[in-house]
């Protein structure tokens, strides 16, 4: 790809200051930094209260904590992670990177995007603000059915049921309104010349990403609107009485479900190759099988809900079919991993942090699939379905490929994002704390899920003790390492070393032709890709 | 790699619009009607006051945000390339909303195929008689559902299919009176649009009161109740929004906004407004007919 530039920052910056300017502004890096900074914070909170419910689970019995207290947590934690954090983190990425990446003056709609991300705050206010609530006597606290809402547990809950349903509404526009912003961009404003099949990967990740939002973030707004009139206006979708059906709750929330995870990822997975071949000093390997690899995967994504929840009855052909498809989505997913390897054989790798990021991803979330596999097969899910083997399943997903895929991004594109070098000293401590701990705390779950231990409960049998007490461990290393993490971004932005346009020495693509941090405005007139 | 002389494909600089506060107090007002309906439904007094400064804020930054939009598309901001993002924006809007519907639906389909069925036919399948009397034929309010009536298909909601049709139509004459700038056919079209689109809501308002004073049909009617109303109602909502952007369009035609060149607002809303159109002729299958 070559490029033929003007000057690329033109324009002076004129915007309001202080908090002014970040309320009202449209510039995707203010955004995307907003994003990020959310999702960070986030992180911290969802974080803290998963170290509430694993010090309850250091020993067997109960010691701090109510078992509706305790299920309160849970839930809360998943949605703030997966809604809060991680996808934030990923549209922060967007934000951030895409118009830099493809040549775009902006998002292609400035003002719907600021929306999208002031949509935010509401919601996290409303998912949380049942714990204070209760402080006063209001209700009896916040959503206590896990993050899955299902029927008719959810139909029984509390105030904190419904404010759940309300922040799930208020995220979900923010969803479609990031989602339809970067479909716009990446149709309208990539630079001239290139093509569909010279976007970055980073891009076409996200593409697909915002398809799946737009095709399944619409239906749980369905479930959760009938499970409103079904708590409060006396319709009966998920009650035998009146003709309807707990499973159809199941049905609708995983046809978005299982579709999220992939979301969660895909953004990640476009930016692996980024940051592979840069430090592999090779170009990409695979690109166009990374294409179609991420089509099929969103297309088989929407295909394969029901394998959470194989045993629930189902009619044998239904599950040998979930069963089938779900172990089919490997294939493309194997392909992914096989074009990652490939990038790096017989390059000349070096090992700075993202690069560590990225190899621990890599080898983790190999993990993640390879249990999913276990997991899919309907006989061995009928004993390891609810217990503590998902959660570990889900945690090599979810924490090694999602969240360290975004710390990948962030390490990657922080000199970038700054124009200051962060502390690599840092960086490698972060990296080895968090990858040692994580599994210190999830692998021993694992073991506990095979040997019956079921998930999202307060108490558990003797034999299980050990197990738990060094996940108990393993989890509060891992999550003060993150207070590592949260400093060297903080030292970062402050100052340093300063960071040259092109951050890394074989780094390729339009974003680092602008200086670092680039200009307020940049790529008012495109480059042009030959 | 070469690098040639810039140059770019579009002549201009993509409008990016300057910083605005709309969003961020739209998010307020959102926030504060949810929070007002959470509490009403749970029973605390402040809840309806609460929607109503939450309702009022949404109401203030919809004339707030769309007028400068318009005073934008009126000044020149926004030229072809704009055009298109917001063509592709409102396509993909609509198809969320498509899919919006498709929850809906799936859910008829699920209750219809599925779970009333078998509940009616444990005895066939399992040997077991769950509830004795109850077949599980459709329409059905299930086996402890109350009496009621279903809707006919062949009264109102026909007039209302004709109706919405005609609108279809009126709303392509009025389309095509712009691109031939005959603004007198366009406005004719427009409001012709709007009237029948309003009549449809008049009709369905009283079908919603039959049904709910003679029929015994109502939201607590078990499966065939709960479909019937989200799916009508969530419709009734869309065609209401729709009946109001056109009635906007309408006013900005009569004002001179428009020429055949450029007319975003008025596709993206014609579209729309077909949208509701076919989700109405699904309904009308699926939920009256069939
Ligand atoms: C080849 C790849 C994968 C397969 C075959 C697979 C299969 C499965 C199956 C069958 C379950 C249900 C287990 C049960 O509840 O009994 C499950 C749960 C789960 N998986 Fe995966 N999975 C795969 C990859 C992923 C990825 C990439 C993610 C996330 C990014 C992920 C996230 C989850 C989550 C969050 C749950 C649990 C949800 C809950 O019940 O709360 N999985 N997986
Ligand atoms: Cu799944």
């Amino acid at each position: 790809m070559s490029v033929a530039t003007t000057h690329p920052g033109e324009h002076h910056e004129h915007h309001p200051s202080g908090i002014l300017r970040w309320l009202t502004t449209t510039n995707h890096k203010d955004i995307g930094t907003m994003y990020l900074t959310f999702a960070l914070i986030m992180f911290f909170v969802g974080g803290i209260m998963i170290l509430a419910v694993r010090a309850e689970l250091f020993q067997p019995g109960l010691q701090l904590m109510q078992p509706e207290f305790f299920n309160q947590l849970i839930g809360v934690h998943a949605l703030v992670m997966i809604f809060a954090a991680l996808m934030p983190a990923a549209t922060g990425f967007a934000n951030w990177m895409l118009p830099l990446m493809i040549g775009a003056p902006d998002m292609a709609l400035p003002r719907l995007n600021n929306w999208g991300f002031w949509l935010l705050p509401p919601a996290a206010i409303l998912l949380t603000l049942p714990f204070t609530l209760a402080l006063f006597g209001i209700g009896d606290g916040a959503i206590a059915t896990g993050w899955t809402f299902y029927a008719p547990l959810s139909v029984q809950g509390g105030i904190g049921v419904d404010f759940a349903i309300f922040a799930v509404h208020i995220l979900g526009v923010s969803s479609i309104m990031g989602s339809i912003n970067i479909i716009v961009t990446i149709f309208n404003l990539r630079a001239p010349g290139m093509t569909m099949m010279k976007l970055p990967l980073f891009a076409w990740g996200w593409l697909i990403t915002a398809f799946l939002l737009i095709a399944t973030i619409p239906v749980l707004a369905g479930a959760v609107t009938m499970l409103l009139t079904d708590r409060h206006f006396g319709t009966h979708f998920f009650n035998a009485a009146g003709g309807g059906d707990p499973i159809l709750f199941q049905h609708l929330f995983w046809f978005f479900g299982h579709p999220e995870v992939y979301i969660l990822l895909l953004p990640v997975w476009g930016l692996m190759p980024h940051v592979l071949s840069t430090f592999s000093r090779k170009p990409t390997y695979g690109y166009t099988a990374q294409v179609y690899s991420f089509i099929a995967i969103g297309v088989l994504s929407v295909i394969v809900w029901a394998h959470h929840f194989f045993t629930v009855g189902m009619p044998v052909p239904a599950l040998i079919y979930f069963m089938f498809s779900t172990m089919s989505i490997s294939l493309p997913l194997a392909v992914l991993f096989f074009c990652w390897i490939a990038t790096m054989w017989r390059g000349a790798m070096s090992f700075e942090t993202p690069m560590l990021f990225a190899l621990g991803f890599i080898v983790l979330f190999g993990m993640a699939g390879l249990t999913g596999l276990v997991l899919a097969d309907v006989a061995a899910d009928a004993q390891y379905h609810h217990s503590y083997f998902v959660v570990a399943h889900f945690h090599y997903a979810l924490f090694a490929g999602g969240i360290m895929g975004v710390m990948t991004g962030v390490y990657y594109w922080l000199p970038k994002w700054t124009g200051h070098m962060y502390s690599e000293t840092l960086g490698k401590w972060h990296f080895w704390l968090t990858v040692v701990s994580f599994n210190l705390t999830f692998m021993p779950q694992f073991f506990l899920g095979l040997a019956g231990m079921p998930r999202r409960i307060p108490d558990y049998a003797l034999q299980f003790a050990e197990f738990n007490a060094i996940s108990t461990v393993g989890a509060f290393i891992l999550g003060f390492s993150q207070l590592l993490f949260a400093y060297n971004i903080w030292r970062c932005v402050k100052g340093g070393e300063k960071a040259k346009d092109q951050v890394w020495e074989s780094a390729e693509g339009l974003e680092w032709q602008l200086p670092s941090p680039p200009p307020y405005h940049s790529w008012e007139t495109q480059p042009e890709i030959k | 790699m070469t690098t040639s002389a810039a140059q770019t494909a579009h002549s201009h600089h993509y409008f990016v619009p300057q910083p605005s506060i709309y969003p961020f107090i739209l998010s307020g007002g959102m926030f504060l009607l949810a929070l007002g309906f959470i509490l009403k439904m749970n029973g605390f007094a402040p809840g309806p006051w609460v929607m109503i400064a939450g309702a009022a804020v949404i109401i203030y930054v919809l004339f707030g945000w769309f007028g400068k939009v318009i005073a934008e598309s009126q000044g020149g901001d926004y030229r072809a390339w704009e055009d298109k993002s917001f063509r592709y924006g409102m396509i993909w809007f609509i198809a969320s909303e498509v899919m919006f519907f498709a929850a809906f639906f799936g859910a008829l389909y699920y209750v219809r195929i599925i779970s009333v069925p078998e509940l009616g036919n444990m005895v066939a399948e399992h040997g077991v008689t769950l509830y004795p009397g109850f077949t599980g034929a459709w329409p059905s309010s299930g086996p402890k559902g109350p009496e009621f009536t279903p809707m006919g298909a062949w009264g109102i909601p026909a007039i209302n299919t004709a109706l919405l049709l005609s609108s279809g139509v009126t709303v392509t004459w009025a389309h095509w009176a712009l691109l031939k700038n005959n603004r007198l056919h366009l406005n004719l079209g427009l409001a012709a649009t709007v009237l029948l689109g309003f009549i449809f809501l008049g009709f369905q308002a009283y079908e919603y009161y039959h049904a709910y004073t003679e029929l015994g049909l109502t939201l607590g009617a078990g499966a065939y109740g709960a479909t019937f109303f989200m799916l009508t109602g969530f419709h009734g909502f869309h065609v209401t929004l729709g009946a109001i952007m056109l009635t906007v369009i309408l006013l900005r035609c009569l004002k001179g906004h428009f020429d055949s060149e450029r007319h975003f607002a008025f596709e993206g809303v014609a579209w729309y407004w077909h949208f509701v159109d076919v989700v109405w002729l699904l309904l009308f299958v699926l939920v009256y007919w069939l």
